[in-house]
């Protein structure tokens, strides 16, 4: 597929490595940064065309004319809605996704709509990770929780810990453990490396284990994997940016929400638009103003400012001063390395977040959404089939039938409002939702193959 | 060193099997003609391969993505070694030295085009063929070659494309994927290569001589099966052929590329290299013909611009074809043609030296310094052809003009210790850094290269590879970071 991506900013290199890193896929950079797009040539197979991303004449100089995908990523939302509008009206460009991040544009639905300004999908990385977040601090104890099906399924990280019913216990006791309760385990990391999750594999201590599951189960299937947590009833944020003051509003009605903001305007802004949050203005790595807001009884701290350095140490500040647990958006993929196994319990990072919601228009077949997983080693997704079983490698078979490529797990089938935890015996049928765990997304062109057949006989 | 060297020398092995398939064009010739040249291809190739396998499956475990040096290794290592394992059937076959199969073999891959042999037209098919061949296949690369054909070369791969195509100005790809550009490049290559061996058969060359010059001219090589060169057929349309298509391939082949997909000629006009070439060349062509004819060297003007035209693009060109020893000119003329073959040909072509787009930023820079002379407060960006030039390329280019120089004068003065006269040793290594072929005095297209010692057919062929890869890629082997981790 041609791809034509606008802004070499942290997205949208995040976004041109994985799109690239694709034998399938020609990704063309437009930026006006020289510097960023040599270093990025440097380093990806891709090409780089510099100047103004909504200039007809540097579009056509990346060849928006034979293009299949427009992303704008540039952090001007009004630059990526123009672009995506001439490439629609002088090259009608097939599909056109640009990040929009004001919510003044996004809550007008009728603006993307038909006659409206010329953008297939609008996301706003903003928006992702602020969910993302929610997510977290709803489940104590999950590294990732990750949405499928609209929410009904998903795919939950969590650190196996003593104290656990099923660590030190082979996975096929599961079943007699939580008879009410169905889940599999879609992967299991330990210390580092992927293990097959198989019935007489046994959970230890410190195992990263991923598991997918009907939404009301997944806090059942936790208490299995580490003894369980309170709920978070004490959130302190630092940072009043987009995030932080987003985070904050969805928040405050059933917690007890702080949010720190350094600078004296922004914070009486902040004040302005949240009701129930207590606004601080002041410096999150201060100690004093940390102990006096009584940060040894926070249940979650969340440094969620632009500056990830400045996030690491408020973070590892306020575990030091007491707080339970501390997340922290961390964009360096290294720095999130380093992070999580010191003192930092989760590291966010938002392009990670963000691309996955890319990746999905560029997959082959119809997938309806990707997460990218383990700083895009793996890979979560969820595919629909078609056709039926005479054009299809999958619809009318048994799963333990269908010749998944090594390393890939079908984990659940979604048919209708039905959640169907898949087992060896389950039937796949058509218009059934696949969710996917791929441990190495090299394999993915074989997965996207195998759903394929079907979507080209549409 | 070791974590340096063997994942670049598992990439290397690829290429040199590449290359031994190579072999097979002129084995199958040998077979065709059943002449006795068939024994040492069959051994070459067989061996080669051998190399290629066994060094591939030893450092297996080496194996990882390429980072950047390791792109500019891979070019340098292949261009070193090629020359090694492509002048082993000479060597075998021919009563020749290794030093002077070496010389031939890295000749015919930089596509200098200088020969030690003599007795050209009673080689076997084979041989000469094999000499074409190889002209043909460095003139786009080796290495572009191997990534076109090789899909698991694509990450590393701008390195390697920076490292081998010619010019200063390297960062814009005519396709996203680098895989693609190399065997777009490829095909306009061989598109090229196809149409001149047709037309030069049609000019009257049978289809061996004709595929052997095609190749020759086309990559600008130089090579030809005859001692007298084109001398040797005695037809202007032959001439008028070749000349056409030199100039061609000394163009850019980005240019060619823009010129086909807009399916019109626009292209040329707005590239202010294609300009500057063709008007360079043909201000020199006349203005030598009026100058042999003037000087009574031929009795009428027409005869004197047939052989000027000629002659002067092919030499401008660096591509070495000649009709004539036009060592025998008045000295003006064959110094004013090696001092064209140092500044003609046109970055991202197959000709070699300085290359027209750095002479044309030079040209703007000292004209910009006279400017600021006058306006100290000036703020003036270098423009070529509407387009703006960074300074980090200015700086560049200045870099690399300073190394090209001080390289031509330590080579000469090599030479010159070695014994050899003034003019053969300046000519000769001129010709040799630019690619350019025959020289004058004791190389002159008179005779050829065989008559140096082997010390300084040495020199020549060090001359030949630091002139194709441009000097950077093959000094930066010898630069103590490349090898600290």
């Amino acid at each position: 597929m041609k791809i034509i991506i606008l802004g070499a900013g942290q997205v949208g290199r995040t976004a041109a490595y994985h799109l690239s890193r694709e034998e399938a896929n020609d990704v063309t950079v437009i930026d006006v940064n020289e510097e960023i797009l040599r270093d990025l040539q440097d380093r990806l197979d891709i090409r780089t065309v510099n100047g103004n991303a909504a200039s007809p004449r540097i579009l056509e100089a990346a060849g928006i004319a034979s293009t299949d995908i427009l992303v704008a990523l540039t952090n001007s939302d009004e630059v990526n809605m123009l672009a995506c509008q001439i490439a629609w009206t002088l090259y009608r460009t097939p599909k056109k996704i640009a990040r929009v991040r004001s919510s003044d544009y996004t809550e007008r639905e009728r603006l993307f709509g038909e006659n409206g300004v010329a953008v297939d999908v609008w996301i706003s990385p903003e928006q992702l990770v602020t969910e993302y977040v929610a997510r977290l601090i709803r489940y104590p104890g999950a590294l990732q929780v990750l949405d499928f099906a609209d929410g009904r399924v998903r795919l939950v990280g969590i650190r196996a810990l003593q104290g656990g019913p099923l660590v030190g216990q082979a996975l096929r006791t599961l079943r007699e453990h939580i008879p009410s309760a169905d889940a599999r385990v879609a992967a299991i990391y330990r210390a580092g490396k992927s293990i097959k999750p198989e019935g007489t594999t046994v959970i230890e201590d410190g195992d990263e284990v991923f598991f997918l599951a009907a939404r009301k189960d997944i806090r059942m299937v936790m208490k299995e994997m580490r003894r369980e947590e309170a709920p978070a009833r004490r959130v302190v944020i630092a940072g009043g940016g987009n995030i932080g003051v987003r985070l904050a509003r969805e928040l405050e009605d059933r917690n007890q929400v702080k949010l720190i903001e350094r600078d004296q305007r922004r914070a009486r802004r902040v004040s302005e638009q949240l009701d129930r949050t207590i606004v601080l203005n002041g410096d999150a790595a201060d100690e004093e103003l940390l102990l006096e807001e009584n940060i040894d009884s926070a249940d979650v701290f969340a440094a969620l400012t632009n500056s990830e350095e400045a996030n690491i140490l408020s973070a590892m500040l306020a575990k030091r001063l007491g707080a339970h647990k501390v997340m922290a958006i961390i964009n360096k993929p290294s720095y999130a390395e380093l992070i999580e196994s010191g003192s930092i319990d989760v590291a966010i990072s938002p392009q990670t977040v963000t691309i996955g919601s890319l990746l999905a228009h560029v997959r082959r077949g119809d997938v309806v959404r990707v997460h990218s997983l383990r700083r895009g080693a793996a890979e979560a997704l969820e595919v629909v089939v078609h056709g039926d079983a005479d054009n299809s490698k999958v619809i009318g078979r048994r799963i333990e039938d269908i010749a998944l490529p090594e390393g890939t797990t079908l984990g659940a089938v979604v048919r209708g409002e039905d959640v169907i935890i898949a087992h060896h015996d389950t039937t796949v049928q058509p218009d059934d939702h696949l969710i996917l765990f791929l441990t190495d997304r090299r394999h993915i062109d074989a997965v996207e193959k195998l759903f394929q057949g079907s979507a080209s006989f549409l | 060193m070791k974590d340096t060297l063997l994942p670049v020398a598992h990439v290397f092995a690829l290429v040199m099997m590449v290359f031994a398939a190579a072999m097979l064009a002129p084995m199958i010739m040998a077979v065709w003609e059943l002449d006795p040249a068939l024994w040492s291809f069959v051994l070459s190739a067989v061996t080669t391969f051998l190399l290629g396998a066994l060094l591939w499956l030893g450092t297996r475990r080496f194996k990882r993505e390429l980072k950047t040096r390791d792109g500019l290794m891979l070019v340098a290592l292949t261009w070193v070694v090629l020359p090694a394992v492509a002048g082993f059937p000479l060597w075998k076959y021919l009563p020749i030295n290794y030093t002077d199969a070496y010389f031939e073999a890295a000749s015919g891959l930089t596509t200098t085009g200088g020969t030690v042999l003599s007795g050209l037209e009673y080689l076997p098919h084979s041989i000469n063929l094999w000499r074409c061949l190889l002209s043909w296949i460095g003139g786009m690369g080796i290495v572009v070659l191997a990534v076109a054909i090789l899909p698991m070369l694509g990450v590393g791969g701008m390195q390697i494309y920076r490292a081998e195509m010619p010019g200063p100005m390297k960062d814009s790809k005519l396709t996203p994927r680098i895989g693609q550009t190399a065997k777009l490049l490829w095909a306009i290559y061989g598109g090229l290569t196809v149409a001149c061996i047709v037309c030069l058969k049609f000019a009257g060359m049978n289809w061996f001589d004709a595929v052997c010059h095609g190749f020759s001219a086309v990559s600008l090589g130089g090579f030809s099966n005859y001692d007298a060169s084109i001398g040797h057929f005695n037809s202007l349309s032959i001439e008028l052929v070749l000349t056409a298509f030199e100039i061609l391939a000394a163009l850019n082949f980005a240019t060619h590329f823009l010129a086909y997909s807009q399916r019109g000629i626009s292209a040329y006009f707005r590239d202010a290299e294609a300009k500057a070439v063709v008007s360079v060349l043909a201000a020199s062509c006349i203005g030598i013909s009026v100058f042999l004819f003037l000087k009574g060297i031929y009795p009428d003007y027409p005869t004197a611009l047939r052989e000027s035209l000629f002659n002067v693009v092919s030499i401008a060109t660096d591509s070495g074809l000649h009709t004539q020893d036009y060592s025998r000119w008045p000295i003006f003329a064959p110094m004013w043609m090696i001092f064209l073959s140092c500044i003609v040909a046109s970055s991202g072509s197959t000709g070699g030296g300085i290359k027209m787009i750095r002479t044309l930023v030079l040209s703007k820079q000292a004209h910009r310094e006279l400017n600021q002379l006058v306006h100290p407060s000036m703020v003036r960006p270098l423009k070529v052809g509407g387009g703006v030039i960074a300074n980090r390329v200015v700086f560049a280019v200045l870099a690399f003009v300073f190394l090209y120089f001080m390289s031509i004068v330590t080579l000469i003065f090599i030479q010159l210790a070695s014994g050899l006269d003034f003019l053969t040793a300046l000519s000769s290594i001129i010709a040799c850094m630019n690619n350019a072929g025959p020289g004058l005095g004791l190389v002159g297209p008179g005779s050829n290269y065989g008559i140096l010692t082997d010390f300084q057919t040495w020199v020549c062929s060090i001359a030949m590879l630091l002139g194709r890869l441009e000097i950077f890629t093959l000094l930066v082997l010898f630069t103590p970071t490349l090898w600290r981790k």
